[in-house]
């Protein structure tokens, strides 16, 4: 295993790299072959910079999430995507680090109200395949100069280079937060309500069907949140009888619902679909899973099925796509259509000419 | 500003490129009359034009594949413009291009309130796509000052912001899909109604690309439900630097207003006499924005208030109601026309770390007393996008060859303190030159080996973005 300190220790063993390299965080969350020989970010750790009355904060690649967390918690800030730990759900142990999360965009149930870790990510530095040490983006919250190869950086899951450095916009802490909870059978009845809660003005930050109950959060002052708790039971009358959950109560469910808790150590397969909410009722039916959750308002489908049950027959004439996160026979990614896979092989060949991170992003894995 | 020389041979070819566009489209969508394609000669950057070769107004997707594959086949360059509001002079044609404008192409193609999404063909305007959805409680949360005109190509183009873009995000944060056309007629479809890419994230790295990868033809937008309602607090001070310091005090504390505004004394004396809002006077004023119920609408601003008043205010004005908030935004939406009426003025655009504030505003002070031209200041506080307005004489001779010498000082100071050049009007011609100050060779190299990618020829608007040297060898 390669293990880099600096950013310099990286380009020259890229540089010097003659055969495949996987980049590795934390290890808990990639879905990668694991090809050749591992590069290692964990060495270069640390927050960089953070400027709480500017809503910055910059760190090092291989730092873990907790630790900044922690740090931003010190101001009452935090990372406005609250990222995901897979580490159960995937069987795997290791702290997760925040290169980890920019590389996989991994973002919890908040996505539906401030958007993904790539919304919040506003700079990068990273090693191409070149070698070549590269900066994008920066430290202040908006930028247009030039391309935007921090969006493309994040989710490329190692395909481009090494993370070395990453900056974010984060926001203030939650001063308190409630959920409000109702039994819905049906993903359709879930989606209708996830949608009318999610239509209406009052900020709903997490929008969830789990164990056959719609989850729906609201967060902010204390005030504000009584306000809204009426309004919204308003809204959900016609669903069902709605109880409300505060406080810890409220974060122990959200937790859950971010690392998919209901489905660890669970048999069988399991699957992550990304559809628009509307088409969520329709890809379970077709699917019939042993166990579903939707978290996103319904554009996001964790299914669990059968060993082997390839659930993208489920998706013909969909907009979206499916990954098989575990599974017997190992992960599954999603196919690009024509156009985007033309598009992102040359973009591969670009940044990385040699072919040294061919390991990441495979769509066929066996 | 210099561009390239225009190319004789692809001049020599109009009659032929004219013949072969008629082959695909109609006869009313294809200018190539002199007098006529002045209208297209130049953006919002108006100090610099040039009319094109010829221009296209297609229809649909199918008519701007058809119009790029003959480009392409016959290497003319090709520059795509929404509605000519660019400020850094990216929908600028050379003397050897086509622009393609998608003006024609307004149409809403879809609505779902249930995905709180809605499509539509790019040449529609911005507060248009508000216009199509209000009537249900919705609207697109992006909203440059050019709202009105500016079209959702061009927003996509240049990642353009707004006002409101301190809580809701700019134009890439409410992308959720294009219809690329490639410079070779290829149609992508990228992204859709749902929220995630399958594998490399293309759509990030389309939105703000100056329309050098694709001409961008429909759109899915994300949608939001309008906030119960929204009010403003007016907070004027003696001092910039103290107007900055309660900008950050009140970001700490935990609120997070949809807008915090700043302009500066000559902004406030300038629009005063134009739109007469009725402002303090005073050297520096915020106005800053919260939403949601009347009842948090109070309780944010009295928070507000109260950390402003730690910051000896010289007036605090609350707004109690629309015509209020009216009345405190009147004089930000006429600051630039204000300054306009009374001199030429160049727009400047760069970020800055927001605790740099009060230190960039007493350096611009200074160069502006060096420069001998005067600058107003009117900006996006909360996130530190400034809009420095430098005042000059375009009749003077040397006048605006000076103020671009200024500006450029300015934005070299929002880079050293660790901005960047540009928060939201793209780079265009007019930063172009000094992307070498932001960025090392291998970081614009490696911008370059994305254009490679998707428009290997480099036909696209190729003389944007990268200093000319740095692209010299590729738009050979
Ligand atoms: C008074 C005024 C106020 C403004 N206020 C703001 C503001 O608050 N915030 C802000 O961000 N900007 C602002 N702007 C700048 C400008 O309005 C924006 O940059 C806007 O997005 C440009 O849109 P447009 O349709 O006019 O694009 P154009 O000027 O026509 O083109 C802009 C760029 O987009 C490219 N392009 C156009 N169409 C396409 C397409 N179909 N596919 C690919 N590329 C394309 C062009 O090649 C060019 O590079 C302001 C401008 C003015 C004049």
């Amino acid at each position: 295993m390669l293990t880099p300190t600096t950013e310099q220790d990286v380009a020259e063993m890229v540089r010097g790299a003659n055969g495949s390299l996987t980049v590795r965080g934390g290890g808990t969350r990639s879905l990668e072959t694991g090809a050749g020989e591992v590069i290692s970010a964990a060495g270069m750790s640390g927050v960089t910079l953070y400027e709480p009355g500017a809503l910055t904060i910059v760190a090092q690649a291989g730092t873990p999430v907790s630790e900044i967390e922690a740090v931003l918690a010190a101001e009452n800030q935090r990372l406005p995507f609250e990222p995901p730990r897979m580490g159960p759900l995937l069987g795997r142990s290791g702290e997760s680090t925040i290169g980890g999360v920019v590389a996989a965009n991994a973002s919890g149930p908040r996505r539906v109200q401030v958007g993904a870790c790539r919304d919040s990510l506003i700079g990068v530095r990273f090693v191409d395949g070149h070698g070549d040490i590269i900066k994008n983006g920066g430290r202040v919250m908006k930028n247009v100069t030039g391309y935007d190869l921090v969006k493309l950086m994040c989710g490329a899951q190692g395909a481009l280079g090494v993370l070395t450095e990453v900056s974010f916009k984060v926001v203030p802490g939650v001063a308190v937060e409630t959920t409000l909870s109702l039994e819905v059978e049906d993903a359709a009845g879930a989606v209708a309500a996830m949608s009318a809660a999610l239509g209406s003005p009052f900020e709903v930050s997490g929008a969830a069907w789990s164990e056959g109950r719609v989850l729906l959060r609201l967060e902010g002052f204390a005030d504000s949140v009584a306000y809204r708790v009426e309004e919204l039971q308003a809204i959900l009358a016609p669903f069902g009888a709605v109880s409300v959950s505060e406080g810890a109560a409220s974060s122990d469910i959200w937790k859950a619902v971010r690392d998919v808790a209901s489905f660890v150590d669970q048999p069988g397969d399991i699957w992550r679909i990304s559809v628009r909410p509307s088409h969520a009722p329709g890809v379970v039916a077709a699917l019939q899973p042993q166990q579903v959750m939707l978290d996103w308002g319904g554009g996001l489908i964790w299914a669990r099925v059968p060993e082997g049950q390839d659930v993208r027959t489920a998706l013909a004439g969909v907009s979206g796509h499916a990954t098989r996160v575990k599974g017997a026979a190992g992960p599954l990614r999603p196919v690009d259509a024509p156009g985007v896979a033309a598009l992102t092989a040359g973009l591969r060949a670009q940044f990385d000419p040699r072919g040294l991170f061919s390991g990441a992003l495979v769509t066929e894995l066996s | 500003m210099e561009m390239p020389k225009p190319d004789s041979l692809v001049m020599s070819k109009k009659a032929a490129l004219v013949a072969r566009l008629l082959d695909v489209l109609p006869r009313d969508a294809v200018i190539e009359d002199e007098a006529e394609t002045r209208a297209y000669e130049c953006d919002a950057l108006t100090a610099y034009r040039c009319p094109p070769l010829c221009a296209v107004l297609p229809a649909t997707t199918q008519e701007v594949s058809e119009v790029l594959k003959i480009c392409h086949a016959m290497d003319v360059p090709v520059v795509p413009r929404g509605s000519g509001t660019s400020l850094a002079g990216g929908a600028l044609p050379t003397a050897d291009c086509v622009i393609l404008g998608v003006a024609k192409m307004n149409d809403v193609l879809e609505v779902s309130y249930e995905d709180r999404l809605i499509r539509v063909q790019t040449g529609r305007t911005n507060l248009s796509v508000t216009g199509a959805v209000e009537a249900d409680g919705f609207f697109y949360a992006p909203d440059p000052s050019s709202q009105l005109a500016c079209a959702i190509a061009g927003n996509i183009a240049m990642n353009s912001g707004g006002a409101h873009c301190l809580k809701y995000g700019v134009t890439t944060n409410n992308l959720l899909g294009v219809t690329l056309v490639q410079m070779d007629g290829t149609i992508v479809e990228i992204g859709g109604g749902h929220m995630d890419a399958s594998g490399l994230d293309l759509l990030g790295v389309i939105c703000g690309s100056e329309g050098q990868l694709g001409v961008v033809t429909e759109a899915t937008l994300r949608i939001l439900p309008k906030p119960e309602g929204a009010r403003p607090v007016l907070i004027g001070f003696d001092d910039n630097e103290v107007a900055g310091a309660c900008v950050a005090d009140i970001i700490k504390a935990g609120i997070l207003p949809v807008a915090i505004e700043f302009m500066d004394r000559l902004c406030i004396e300038t629009t005063e006499k134009f739109a007469k809002a009725g402002y303090p006077d005073c050297h520096a004023l915020l106005i800053v924005e919260v939403e949601g119920s009347d009842a948090e609408i109070d309780a944010q601003l009295a928070q507000i208030m109260q950390i402003a008043a730690t910051h000896d205010p010289v007036e605090m004005r609350q707004a109690q109601n629309a015509t209020e908030s009216a009345a405190i935004w009147l004089g930000r939406k006429s600051a630039f026309g204000a300054i306009g009426q009374i001199s030429d003025y160049m727009c400047l655009d760069g970020t800055i770390p927001v605790s740099e504030l009060p230190f960039v505003l007493r350096r611009i002070g200074e160069l502006s007393k060096e420069y001998g031209l005067a600058v107003g200041n009117v900006f996006h506080a909360g996130d530190g996008n400034m809009h420095p307005l430098i005042l000059f004489d375009a009749n003077k001779p040397g006048d605006l060859e000076l103020c671009e010498a200024f500006g450029a000082e300015i934005l070299k100071l929002c880079v050293d303190v660790g901005g960047c050049l540009t928060g939201e009007h793209g780079v265009g011609i007019e930063k172009r030159d000094l992307m070498g100050h932001q960025f090392a060779p291998v970081d614009m190299e490696a911008q370059m080996r994305v254009k490679d990618v998707f428009d290997p020829k480099w036909l696209l608007n190729p003389a944007k973005v990268f200093p000319l040297e740095t692209s010299a060898a590729r738009r050979a």
